[in-house]
């Protein structure tokens, strides 16, 4: 737990860092946060001076920096600028969309990237190996937002299997995992590519080791040197390398859920960003680095838990 | 290495010499052939205003080409610089720029760049400032890694004896021997750099109109998915293949 405590100490000054940024990058906004009102007829100058005090925009910037922070700190996250409700309040609701999204990419980066990187190292060289390599190699150059829009092109506009977006809550279990199915594999698919290659760089190293070739002499068989042997060895790196990974599965939620109108945090924040909705986009950017931290905190713990030569 | 240079090379021409091979002005409306397909006489189609997507796709490629190796640019810039500071000073202020570097890595930088892009609107220059501040610090950690690496080489000390100054060791002994790994990292950074600004223009906070990227044309796209595909298809197979030769020459580079 001292890993745990040290790493949550070290975030500090990240948070504070970003936190600094985004308030200071709002202080930029030509015309300031009231912008949209200055245009519009109805709206009087003794409206804007009381929305600015309402606002506690009449205070100095290091003032309104010190009070937003004591207050996010409190959970206190403002009032959306778009529709009047707690900034919190519209976070919360759309995490659980966000976490189903999240998980059901994960599983399935998972069930792609092990056997792939299983089947590519042990086929090496092969027209297996090369293509999983070329699929893997194109994971890394394809934009996201455009793979999600060639997938909506293939599935829902010219094949019409699959809904193009949306998340069809109200639908039985099947029906939602139709609206799933594209997102998830969107989010997964540059992942699951970088991870198959951990795997087989690492698993190619393993099965090259003395103890391998020792299991081999003593008789154990093809299956389960690969599976008792092997993959164990093999796996603990590419754990510490995926879980960090991870989390950038965060910001790329923001872009498939976008680009598939998944009603999650992600498409909140492309909603604020359209509105120009500053207290929702500054509560986004530090909850997102907070899940950076989290996710990065948990690699750890789990490296260590895996491998316990890395606490040393 | 020799096939992914060519390829390259051909993008990089087709850019440069658009206004020779564009069949048409990228700008100009033509409302008598509003929507149509790809054919003989528009390859890529044309869009909503009848404008010709292939030529579009040239003079976006020019855009696209230009920000990413302009924020290249300044990412290596900076990376070399905090790298070669970090690497050849050593102790306290190796420890600090590092912790930066990583600290800059864990932050959601896509999205502060949104955010950033939205509230500042900038112009193409300072959207290359920005995309090139949020990209330097693989550079820096490679060409830490290799002035640290070569700082006890002998013709560091041969230098040093020889009465060479920090500045001129740095410059003309430790960064021109690290220059291998430091293009590699560059090569990459393009690559990078490129898929930033048109995920940017995607959300349409980058490139704003009259001029286009890649990624401001699939912003655009996005709304006519269902009727003219075409549009959406173009300018993402022209990311990815840049994107992707990219790639495979730094990674050739590397061997």
């Amino acid at each position: 737990m001292g890993l745990a405590a040290r790493r949550a100490a070290e975030a500090v000054p990240l948070l504070l860092f970003v936190s600094a940024i985004a308030f200071g990058l709002l202080q930029l906004v030509p015309g300031g946060p009231l912008e949209v009102y200055l245009s519009n007829p109805g709206v009087r100058p003794e409206d804007l001076e009381r929305l600015r005090r309402a606002l506690g925009l009449d205070r100095s910037i290091g003032e309104q920096y010190v009070s937003w922070l004591a207050a996010f700190v409190r959970g206190d996250w403002g009032f959306s600028f778009s529709d009047g409700r707690p900034v919190l309040d519209r976070i919360v609701e759309r995490l659980p969309a966000s976490i189903e999204l999240l998980a059901a990419s994960l599983v399935l980066a998972l069930s792609a990237a092990i056997p792939a990187g299983i089947v590519a190292a042990v086929t090496r060289r092969s027209f297996v190996d090369r293509s999983i390599s070329a699929v893997a190699a194109a994971g890394v150059s394809i934009p996201t937002f455009w793979l999600g829009l060639m997938l909506q092109l293939t599935f829902a506009i010219a094949l019409g299997w699959l809904p193009s977006s949306g998340r069809g809550a109200d639908g039985t279990g099947f029906a939602r995992l139709q609206y799933l199915v594209m997102p998830a594999a969107v989010l997964a698919f540059g992942h699951a590519a970088a991870w198959s290659r951990y795997l087989r760089a690492s698993l190619i190293e393993v099965l090259a080791a003395p103890f391998m070739a020792a299991a081999r002499a003593r008789g154990v068989g093809a299956r389960a040197c690969l599976t008792r042997h092997a993959l164990p060895n093999a796996l603990a790196p590419v754990a510490a390398v995926a879980l960090l990974d991870a989390a950038l599965l965060v910001p790329g939620a923001v872009v498939t859920e976008s680009v598939f109108a998944w009603p999650g945090v992600g498409s909140l924040f492309t909603e604020a960003l359209g509105r120009r909705d500053y207290t929702v986009l500054m509560a986004m950017l530090m909850v997102s680095s907070v899940a950076v931290v989290v996710f990065n905190l948990i690699a750890d713990l789990i490296h260590a838990w895996i491998d316990p030569r890395v606490t040393s | 290495m020799k096939r992914s240079a060519f390829w390259l090379a051909a993008i990089a021409v087709a850019a440069i010499i658009a206004p020779l091979l564009a069949p048409y002005a990228p700008d100009v409306l033509d409302l008598a052939n509003r929507r149509a397909a790809p054919s003989l006489a528009h390859w890529f189609g044309t869009d909503d205003l009848g404008r010709d997507t292939f030529s579009r796709a040239l003079f976006g490629g020019r855009v696209s080409i230009a920000v990413g190796l302009l924020s290249a640019l300044v990412a290596a810039v900076l990376g070399v610089a905090v790298g070669a500071v970090a690497g050849y000073v050593g102790g306290w202020t190796d420890t600090l720029l590092m912790r930066a570097t990583d600290a800059v890595l864990s932050m959601p930088r896509l999205l502060l760049l949104m955010v950033a892009a939205a509230t500042l609107q900038p112009t193409l220059p300072a959207l290359v400032v920005l995309v090139g501040i949020v990209g330097w610090m693989e550079t820096a950690r490679v060409t830490r890694a290799a002035v640290r690496s070569l700082l006890s080489s002998e013709f560091v000390i041969a230098a040093r004896a020889a009465g060479a100054g920090h500045l001129r060791i740095v410059g003309k002994h430790l960064l021109v021997n690290a220059s291998g790994a430091i293009r590699v990292a560059a090569v990459l950074a393009v690559g990078r750099a490129i898929l930033v600004e048109s995920a940017l223009s995607f959300f349409g906070v980058g490139v704003q109109p009259p001029a286009a990227s890649w990624g401001s044309m699939l912003y655009q796209a996005q709304s006519a998915m269902s009727t003219e595909p075409w549009l959406a298809l173009f300018p993402g197979v022209c990311i990815v293949a840049t994107v992707a030769t990219l790639t495979a020459l730094s990674d050739a580079a590397d061997q």
